[in-house]
C-alpha cells in the first residue's frame, strides 16, 4: 500500500484547497446537461448549445459568455448560498447581484431570468419546496431593488430535490441551501 | 363446530414487469408474537407460486406472528382430517394453517384452507377461495393472509394493498425520475410515469385507483392525477409558483394542495368536479403539506407561522387554525391514521429527524424511528404500521415501523427509493 509523508499530505491538502477555491469562485455546475424545461418544449432547441458546460448560461450570447466565465467578473457568481432555514441574502452577494441587475437592465433584448431555489435535505420535502421558493423570492426582491422588473424574474423552487452535493452532512448541506440564477433560452 | 365457508372470486392482477424489486427484511420483531405454522398447501407443488410461503412472509412481516420454519414441521397435512395435533404441540405453535389446491377444468384453482387451534385440537374456521391461476395466485395468497390475519387479530389485513414510491437514476441534472407502484411486499413493481425532471409527493385516491403527484414540467411544478389502471394523467393545477403537496379528501372529490400564486404558500381545496379552488389558509408564512382527517371535517398542515415549522389543524370550512405540536424543535408533514386517532409526523429533536406519532386524545407524543433523516410517513391501510423514507448511503430507502415502534422492516433496492405512499385496500 502506498503511504504518504507529511509533506505529501500538506501538498495534497493545498491542491484540495485550490480546487475548492476555484470551484467557489466560478460557481459553475459540473454536472452539465441542458435546461430540463426546454428539453420538454422541443429537443430541436438544443441545437447550437452542444458542448455548453453550464446550464445557467444557455440564454447568454456567445459574445458575452467570456464575461460570465471570468472568475474575476462578478457575473461569474450565479449561485447564492443561505444559512439553515433562512432566506436572508448575504451582503457578500451585493456586487454580484448588482452586476446581474445591470446586465439584465442594459440588455438590448428583454431577458427573463429564472431563480431556482433549493434547500438542504433536512425536514419534509414539501416544506423544503416552500423554503426554496422563499429563497428564490429573496433574490428576486434583491434584484428588484436594484432596478430589475419583477416580471423578468421567474422563481422555481426545487426544494431538496436537486442537491448540488449528495452527502448527508453539513458540508453538503451548506452547498445545497442555494439559489441558482439561470439565464434560460429566451 | 359449524363450518364457515367463504367464497371469494379474485380478479386477475396486472402482470408484473421485470425490473428491480424492493427487497424486504424484517429488521426487528416482537417477543410476544403469535406462534403459527403455515403448512405448504397440498397439491401446490407444480404451481409457479408457493401460496403458503407468501402467506408465511405476509404474517411474519407484521411482527405480530412468529412463523414456524418448514424444516421444523413434523408432518405436512392438507386438511384438519389428517392433522395429528400432538405433532404441533411438540413444536409449540398455537395455530396451524393447512390447505389444499385443486385445479379446475377451466384452468383456475379451488383453494381450501383451515385455521386450526392446536391446543383445542380443532378447527377455528375453514374457507374456500378460487383463483384464476398464473400471476393471480400471488394475489390469492395475499387475500388468504388477510383472512387469517383478521381471524386471529380482529384487525383487517393489508396484504393486498400496494405502495407507490419514487426512484431516481443518474446524477445531477441528468437524473431520471420514475414513479413506481408495487405490491406492499415489494413484488410486481410497475413504473407508471418517468420524467427527466422531478416527480414528487405521490398521494393515493381513497378508492386506490388514482395517484395525484407533482411533476416539474416547462419550468414549473404542476399537479397531475394519474389513473393507475389506464395510465391516463390529467393536469389539475399549473399556476404560477408552487403547485404542491396534493392530498385527497376522504370522499375523493377534493384535492387539498399548496399554491403560492397569491404570495406565500397557502392551503387550497380544489374541487376535482368543478375545477374550482377555495383558499383555506391565509398567512404570510409557509402553509403546506395538508392531510385530511378521516371524517373530512378538518385538515392538518405544516406552518412556520410561529417560527419553526409545526403542525396546525383547521376546519374544512376555514377559520382559525389550532396548533397541535409543541415538543421538539419542529414537526412537519402530519398525516392522520385511518381511524383518526393518531397523527404521524416528521419530528425534529436532538437526534435529527425521526418519525413520531401524536395521540390526539391524550396529547402524548411517541418517537418511533431512529433517524437521523427520516421523512414522508404514511399509515398502512389498517393503521398498524407506518411506512417512511430514510437516508441510506448517498441515497434513500424505505422502512416500515409498527405504531408501537416494536417491529421494523426495511424495503430497499440498489439506487434511491423515496416518497412512499401506501394505498388503501380495495373496497
Amino acid at each position: 500500500m502506498k503511504t504518504f509523508s507529511p509533506q505529501h499530505l500538506i501538498g495534497l491538502f493545498a491542491v484540495a484547497l485550490l480546487a475548492l477555491a476555484s470551484a467557489g469562485c466560478s460557481n459553475t455546475k459540473a454536472d452539465g446537461g441542458g435546461d430540463p424545461s426546454d428539453q420538454i418544449e422541443s429537443s430541436a432547441d438544443n441545437i447550437g448549445t452542444e458542448g455548453l458546460d453550464d446550464r445557467s448560461l444557455v440564454g447568454i450570447s456567445p459574445d458575452d459568455r467570456a464575461a460570465f466565465n471570468d472568475p474575476n467578473n462578478p457575473l461569474s457568481v450565479r449561485v447564492f448560498y443561505f444559512d439553515y432555514d433562512s432566506d436572508l441574502v448575504s451582503s457578500e452577494y451585493d456586487r454580484a447581484l448588482q452586476a446581474h441587475a445591470d446586465y439584465i437592465r442594459q440588455s438590448k433584448s428583454r431577458l427573463t431570468i429564472r431563480l431556482e431555489g433549493h434547500a438542504d435535505e433536512r425536514g419534509s420535502r414539501e416544506y423544503n419546496i416552500a423554503l426554496g421558493e422563499r429563497r428564490g423570492n429573496a433574490i428576486k426582491k434583491a434584484l428588484q431593488l436594484k432596478g430589475v422588473s419583477g416580471d423578468q424574474l421567474a422563481v422555481l423552487s426545487y426544494g431538496e430535490e436537486r442537491p448540488a452535493e449528495p452527502g448527508h452532512n453539513e458540508s453538503a448541506w451548506s452547498k445545497n441551501r442555494r439559489v441558482e440564477l439561470v439565464y434560460p433560452r429566451q | 363446530m359449524p363450518k364457515q365457508w367463504l367464497i371469494l372470486v379474485l380478479s386477475l392482477l396486472i402482470p408484473s414487469v421485470g425490473f428491480s424489486a424492493l427487497r424486504v427484511d424484517v429488521t426487528s420483531g416482537i417477543s410476544g408474537a403469535i406462534p403459527i405454522a403455515i403448512v405448504p398447501f397440498e397439491g401446490g407443488q407444480g404451481l409457479p407460486t408457493d401460496i403458503a410461503s407468501i402467506v408465511d412472509q405476509d404474517l411474519a412481516g407484521t411482527g405480530q406472528f412468529k412463523t414456524l420454519p418448514r424444516a421444523d414441521m413434523l408432518e405436512k397435512p392438507g386438511s384438519s382430517a389428517t392433522t395429528r395435533f400432538e405433532n404441533w404441540r411438540a413444536v409449540k405453535v398455537d395455530h396451524l394453517v393447512v390447505g389444499n389446491i385443486q385445479p379446475l377444468p377451466d384452468g383456475s384453482y379451488k383453494i381450501r384452507f383451515e385455521i386450526l387451534d392446536v391446543y383445542k385440537a380443532g378447527k377455528l374456521a375453514g374457507y374456500e377461495v378460487t383463483s384464476k391461476g398464473g400471476t393471480a395466485l400471488r394475489y390469492t395468497a395475499h387475500k388468504i393472509a388477510d383472512i387469517i390475519y383478521q381471524k386471529l387479530t380482529g384487525l383487517p389485513g393489508y396484504f393486498t394493498s400496494r405502495i407507490s414510491y419514487v426512484t431516481t437514476s443518474g446524477t445531477g441534472w441528468n437524473t431520471k425520475y420514475s414513479l413506481v407502484v408495487a405490491d406492499q411486499d415489494g413484488f410486481n413493481p410497475r413504473t407508471i410515469a418517468t420524467a427527466d425532471d422531478v416527480i414528487m409527493s405521490p398521494s393515493w385516491s381513497p378508492d386506490g385507483k388514482k395517484l395525484a403527484y407533482v411533476a416539474f414540467r416547462n419550468g414549473k411544478n404542476e399537479i397531475y392525477v394519474h389513473d393507475v389502471a389506464t395510465g391516463q394523467a390529467q393536469r389539475v393545477s399549473a399556476r404560477t409558483g408552487i403547485n404542491g403537496a396534493p392530498a385527497w379528501s376522504p370522499d375523493g372529490r377534493y384535492l387539498a394542495m399548496t399554491l403560492s400564486y397569491a404570495g406565500s404558500p397557502d392551503i387550497y381545496v380544489h374541487d376535482l368536479q368543478t375545477g374550482e379552488s377555495r383558499r383555506l389558509t391565509d398567512s404570510r408564512s409557509i402553509d403546506t403539506e395538508a392531510s385530511w382527517a378521516p371524517d373530512g371535517k378538518s385538515l392538518v398542515f405544516t406552518s412556520d407561522r410561529g417560527g419553526r415549522p409545526q403542525l396546525y389543524q383547521v376546519p374544512v370550512t376555514g377559520g382559525a387554525a389550532k396548533r397541535l405540536t409543541f415538543e421538539g424543535k419542529s414537526n412537519q408533514r402530519g398525516v392522520f391514521s385511518p381511524d383518526g386517532k393518531l397523527l404521524a409526523m416528521v419530528h425534529e429533536g436532538n437526534k435529527g429527524y425521526r418519525i413520531a406519532v401524536l395521540n390526539l386524545a391524550t396529547g402524548g407524543l411517541s418517537v418511533l424511528s431512529d433517524g437521523p433523516l427520516d421523512e414522508s410517513p404514511g399509515f398502512a391501510p389498517n393503521g398498524q404500521a407506518i411506512i417512511y423514507a430514510k437516508a441510506a448511503g448517498n441515497g434513500a430507502e424505505l422502512a416500515t415501523i409498527s405504531v408501537d415502534g416494536r417491529v421494523q422492516r426495511r424495503l430497499s433496492q440498489p439506487g434511491t427509493v423515496r416518497e412512499p405512499a401506501w394505498s388503501p385496500t380495495e373496497k
